[in-house]
């Protein structure tokens, strides 16, 4: 552009290529990332792919070198046994209760106290508020130790209740439900008092509907969360009618069944299909309420 | 209520007067009104509050002060049930542990862990997101649920995958070397391999939460701004480090907040794949408080999860230094 000669074409063809490079852009965005994305994106899933693979594959296909991805003679065998011979059917149940009881007591016990201490005026809210977000940082082995001694003392180590008892108000929760709440108008608080709405009335009547996505986005953390724990449950559950499917997975694996890698594989997709699915479906108030709670 | 009903029918105007405490005349009538609100409000607040922190009490509160009492007592041979009948010994669990070559030996594992993995995890997250906000307008949706996936894998899944993919024999990250003429070690029964394989692990199972949030963060970044920069002849090097990185740090600071008190905490890993070995390379120090609580000595547990709790408060202070805004 230095050149004076043909100032006027130059720019018009300068301007050309860019708008040309923008209607890609506007498209596909910049092209020459798909590759090198998809070359990682191919990485991130290549575990998933071997483990959906392996667990259609009879015991002498996971073995075969070089291994095949696609099984040359796909069984369900695996899941079969998995579910005959380790009784994941009851893990299952079991599964779906701790995590949904878990999921709905964060729900209703964080949003109430999110709600309180985002919009109600109260003595000792901050103290309150400091030392629920000053726990976020205490290791699970700190509490680990004497929760094992309460609850084998309240004598719930042989319940499904002594899983799920003790993580029915996270803190996690209040921080998320109280940085959302916040962003909602006073003036909405306001205006229902002075129409006559009860205190309680105006968390249950107007906030709630309208931390939807918020609710949703901690239902998934802690449905995943509660899902996928296996420590506590593990330690807690006396015998086998209380393991998780989680549990039942590691000591399948730990056992002499360390050879027998279909079963574990099969086992490892059926801890994770619910997962995916709830993840699938909810994919986009997920990402949406972390975009909005999470960075205030 | 009763002030409200002396008038027929209370219209909203002059209602919305009554609560914005517009000088209307009846300023007694506003105060109490203004204070019996501040009242309700008050015991609404602790009725929310109740059910969540009496949970909050038994299983968070009490337990830890009571893990702080045990790492200073010696429970060695107190009766757990009469949690009172033990002898206060003060700091002596701690100088114990700072004793035991296997604790500091955890010790410094766990800080490799963190001291590698944490950098590694944000630096992958952060290109990850950047690559799909500017790069990537078809099929973004497929990326991140792709990047997303392992987030949401039970620890115990991941570690079931990984074992059989790091089968010395049959593994296919061994076939895949052999390929190019690699004799690939056994992974996980290899005192030079174990924990790097961990951390890589642990990257790949990461990277997808920091993922998440910056790309919150990076549509965040109004694109009046980046248009602006690139007419004034900012490159996309400088574009990103002048423009969007600055306005990344809140999302910077979540996620390394977030992780690092993760990776501190190192645990699942280990105790699923290695259970700390081989010789001790992948034990960590919330899997050696494991192992002292597995052998009943409940006083050394707690005193090692309180080391970890330290470390955390440090890691967050320090990052909180370091990442805030610095207006």
């Amino acid at each position: 552009m230095s050149t004076l000669t043909h100032p006027g074409t130059e720019h018009a063809d300068t301007d050309n290529r860019i708008l040309r490079r923008r209607r890609v852009r506007q498209n596909w965005g910049n092209p020459w990332l798909y590759l090198p994305l998809t070359g990682c994106l191919l990485l991130m899933i290549a575990p998933f792919l071997w483990m959906l693979s392996g667990s259609f594959k009879p015991e002498a296909d996971i073995r075969r070198l070089p291994p095949v991805l696609i099984p040359t003679a796909p069984t369900t065998a695996n899941y079969s046994e998995l579910f005959r011979s380790l009784d994941f059917t009851s893990m299952f149940a079991n599964s779906v209760i701790v995590s949904l009881a878990i999921t709905a007591g964060n729900l209703l016990f964080c949003s109430m106290l999110g709600y309180a201490l985002a919009k109600l005026d109260f003595r000792g809210r901050r103290v309150v508020f400091s030392l629920v977000i000053g726990t976020l940082m205490v290791p699970a082995l700190v509490t680990f130790v004497p929760l094992y001694v309460l609850v084998a003392n309240m004598e719930l180590t042989g319940s499904l209740i002594g899983l799920i008892l003790p993580f029915l108000a996270g803190p996690f929760g209040v921080f998320l439900m109280r940085q959302f709440i916040s962003t909602l108008p006073d003036e909405l608080i306001d205006a229902a008092r002075v129409d006559g709405c009860r205190e309680l009335a105006i968390f249950w009547r107007i906030i709630l509907p309208l931390t939807r996505p918020a609710l949703a986005t901690l239902g998934i953390i802690t449905f995943l969360g509660s899902w996928n724990s296996f420590l506590w449950p593990l330690v807690v559950a006396q015998n086998q009618d209380q393991y998780t499917l989680p549990v039942g997975l590691a000591l399948a694996s730990s056992g002499q069944s360390f050879t027998r890698y279909g079963i574990l594989l099969a086992g490892a997709v059926v801890v994770l299909l619910p997962v995916m699915l709830v993840f699938l479906r909810f994919q986009r108030q997920f990402v949406a309420g972390i975009a909005t709670t999470g960075l205030k | 209520m009763t002030s409200m009903s002396t008038k027929t029918l209370p219209g909203r105007g002059d209602v919305h007067e009554l609560s914005t405490g517009r000088p209307d005349g009846s300023a007694g009538r506003r105060h109490s009104a203004v204070r019996r609100t501040a009242r309700a409000q008050a015991r609404a607040a602790w009725i929310l509050g109740v059910p969540f922190l009496a949970l909050f009490a038994a299983f968070m509160v009490l337990p830890v002060v009571w893990s702080l009492l045990m790492s200073m007592t010696d429970t060695e041979s107190a009766d757990l049930r009469t949690p009172l009948n033990v002898s206060f010994i003060g700091f002596d669990n701690y100088v114990r542990l700072f004793e035991d070559e296997q604790f500091v030996h955890a010790l410094r594992n766990t800080g490799v862990f963190v001291l590698v993995g944490l950098p590694l995890t944000l630096a992958a997250g952060l290109a990850a997101a950047v690559a799909l906000d500017r790069g990537i307008r078809r099929f973004r949706a497929v990326f991140r649920v792709g990047f997303y996936l392992p987030v949401i894998t039970s620890v115990v899944a991941v570690a079931v995958i990984w074992k059989t993919l790091l089968d010395p024999r049959a593994g296919l990250v061994n076939t895949v070397l052999a390929w190019f003429g690699i004799n690939g070690p056994a992974w996980l029964a290899d005192t030079r391999f174990a924990l790097p394989v961990m951390i890589v692990m642990a990257v790949w199972r990461n990277l997808g939460t920091v993922m998440i949030i910056m790309l919150a963060g990076l549509q965040s970044v109004p694109q009046s701004l980046m248009e602006a920069a690139e007419l004034d002849g900012a490159g996309a090097w400088q574009r990103f480090w002048r423009v969007t990185f600055p306005l990344l740090r809140p999302a910077l600071l979540l996620t390394a907040v977030t992780t690092g008190i993760n990776y501190l905490q190192f645990f699942d890993e280990p105790f699923v794949m290695t259970n700390g070995g081989p010789l001790d390379s992948t034990l960590s120090a919330t899997l050696y408080s494991y192992n002292q609580f597995g052998n009943g000595n409940y006083d050394m547990a707690s005193a090692a999860g309180y080391v970890v709790f330290v470390l955390i408060v440090a890691l967050t202070v320090l990052q909180f230094r370091v990442l805030r805004d610095k207006d």
